[in-house]
């Protein structure tokens, strides 16, 4: 393998130049990577491209002969016509799941951005420490996490009460509550994001599910940006006599945008299309487009409706990527 | 104002200066929260971070009335005796255990392998590498696990979904976050210390085998452990490519609807605790080595 040979050490090795022919030099990289790529390519792309064909084919498994047809002279749109009809006109599950994933999102960046900035900038000899606490929760199976949050949030339990007592359910739902004047709103929301006296099999405990979820995806890559300014340009900022917020928004916080692009996608992404949260927490009105699919292959067996649906969450995604990735300037994310 | 000289409209300002008091008790607190803002903001996050780790924990001594063990009822350590005693968490956890081992150590060679080919060398089709590692981690789980399922119903081996596919697909997803780990290690090496092993007529060989690889083996090893967990706590494309087979997740999430036994918050709480003896105990002694030093 090699590392780039010191000027002196080539000259000084002759046997080495002779061991290895220059030739061999230029196939290396591409030996180390065929393994691995062959994996992906067999097991990533190949089922993607085998999505899509089902997309476009017709039958089901559990009826007639449970095989599938397709034809490229017959290709089945219908299954998109359908898959639309079924899950963003009659049913909002498709601007649900973004909904739910966008306020996700958001909620995770306001929690995680001073968390990383701590670790990134207040924390001392504590850094590694805090690291391996923002891990942690890693370790413990996240159903058994997510189930937990069905305790916390019991009916009338300590955390319900104090919510309720001091006002905030009963206004998160009256300023979500919005029946006629926003329609598409009210739809995905019919009854306020919360109920005053509950928040399990709510909206909210989706969302706080999820938030949960992808917390560490968020605080990681904040982190790993934070940790990159150099503190300098924050100390310069501040001797030109701009308070500590104008210093925080003009200087660090765009510093910290390729963390706050890679965090939000990590986040957002994942959570677009989790199946877990909705079906833990929220009730059965919560459904996410995780469950549609989920569904449609397990207990329907419409395969061809179902990677449709697939299909079809993931080129709403990648055009929300590609959007959001240009409009934030931040090309490189790997 | 303007025919006011300098001196009078010092004195002006002077006197409207409300007189110095020393701060009181109340406000020197405030003022410390108020500085120290951004650090409790932290710590609350860390604290909802932390607190379902501490129910799962906190559950699993409980004695719980019926079958679901969401109300605190009496404690107990009836669940911590009997874990083991329960088969389907045992044969569950095996299996996660089995299939998590096999994919954690092929996806981190193989992910060793493209870092190393990534960060060391330039070549053809380098950005096409870096955006086939990033699409599985840019892409829903259930978007993966659905296409898995869709190859392997197309290429009729629905009968054959097991272990073994569970396993191929943990491999597929784990690859790009050894990737992305191991090459961020290779990125931060410092190539001085490999000329320097040359300069000392090391062939390249040598040179890898006693200062490269060493240097990179800490990221491999991190890599090798968040793939274990990832592995270990995968439910969604398991969930997809499982067939009839139980893995703990799986396990826990069919027990979700008739109630998860304590059992299964002990697994979890062992996990927990494992898992932060490992990362922990070399961080400790470190720490220990430095203060002695």
């Amino acid at each position: 393998m090699s590392a780039a040979p010191a000027p002196g050490a080539a000259a000084n090795t002759p046997a080495d130049d002779v061991a290895r022919p220059v030739g061999a030099h230029k196939w290396t990289p591409y030996v180390l990577l065929t393994p691995g790529m062959l994996w992906l390519g067999v097991f990533f792309i190949i089922p993607t491209v085998m999505l899509v064909k089902m997309s476009l084919s017709s039958g089901t498994a559990f009826s007639g002969d449970g095989s599938f047809t397709f034809s490229r002279s017959d290709l089945q749109w219908s299954n998109y016509g359908d898959a639309w009809t079924k899950y963003v006109i009659d049913t909002p599950i498709f601007q649900k799941s973004l909904i739910y994933a966008l306020i996700a999102t958001a909620l995770t960046l306001v929690i995680a951005y001073p968390l990383a900035y701590t670790i990134a900038f207040k924390s001392g000899r504590w850094k590694n420490f805090l690291l391996v606490l923002v891990i942690a929760p890693f370790f413990t199976s996240f159903l058994l996490r997510t189930n937990a949050w069905q305790t916390i949030l019991v009916d009338s339990g300590p955390v319900v009460t104090f919510m309720e007592n001091i006002g905030l359910l009963d206004f998160l739902h009256t300023v979500t509550n919005i029946p006629d004047s926003w329609p598409s709103w009210a739809q995905i929301f019919p009854d306020g994001i919360t109920d005053p006296n509950r928040v399990l099999a709510t909206p909210l405990a989706v969302i706080v599910g999820l938030a949960y979820n992808f917390l560490p995806f968020m605080t990681l890559p904040l982190y790993a940006s934070l940790e990159r300014i150099d503190i300098r340009f924050i100390e310069a900022a501040t001797d030109l006599y701009s308070s500590a917020w104008t210093a925080f928004r003009k200087v660090t916080f765009p510093l910290s945008l390729p963390g706050v692009v890679a965090g939000t996608l990590l986040t957002f992404i994942p959570a677009a299309g989790d199946p877990v949260n909705a079906q833990l927490l929220g009730s059965a009105s919560d459904a996410m487009m995780g469950n549609a699919i989920d569904a449609q292959f397990k207990s329907t067996g419409n395969y061809p409706l179902a990677a449709a649906l697939s299909a079809l969450l993931m080129a709403v995604i990648v055009a929300m990527v590609t959007v959001y990735v240009r409009r934030a300037g931040t090309e490189e994310l790997v | 104002m303007s025919t006011m000289t300098i001196d009078e409209r010092r004195a002006q300002a002077l006197a409207e200066m409300p007189p110095y008091r020393e701060p009181g008790v109340f406000s020197r607190g405030s003022r410390w929260v108020r500085s120290h803002i951004i650090q409790f903001c932290a710590a609350g996050a860390l604290l909802f971070m932390f607190i379902p780790v501490f129910v799962v924990v906190l559950f699993s001594f409980n004695l719980p009335t019926g079958k679901y063990n969401y109300v605190w009822n009496q404690f107990s350590t009836s669940a911590w005796v009997n874990v083991w005693s329960d088969t389907e968490i045992t044969n569950s956890l095996t299996i996660s255990i089995e299939v998590a081992l096999i994919s954690t150590i092929v996806a981190t060679v193989l992910g060793t392998l493209i870092a190393f080919a990534i960060g060391r060398h330039n070549f053809r089709g380098r950005g096409g590498t870096n955006l086939l590692i990033f699409m599985p981690m840019a892409t829903p789980e259930v978007v993966m696990g659905s296409s898995l399922l869709t190859l392997f119903v197309l290429a009729q081996q629905e009968g054959s979904l097991g272990r073994i596919t569970i396993t191929i697909a943990h491999i597929m997803f784990s690859i790009s976050f050894v990737v992305v780990t191991v090459k961020a290690r290779i990125a931060g090496l410092d190539s001085r210390l490999e000329q320097a092993a040359m300069d000392l007529y090391a062939d390249e060989k040598t040179t890898f085998a006693k200062v490269t690889f060493p240097l990179v083996l800490p990221g491999i090893v991190a890599a090798a452990m968040l793939a274990f967990s990832l592995s270990f706590d995968d439910f969604v494309i398991t969930n997809f490519t499982s067939g009839q087979t139980v893995t703990f997740p799986m396990y826990i999430w069919g027990a979700a609807g008739r109630g998860i036994p304590p059992e299964a918050n002990v697994v979890g709480a062992i996990m927990f605790g494992l898992a932060l003896v490992v990362v922990l105990v070399p961080e400790i002694i470190r720490g220990v080595r430095k203060s002695r030093a």
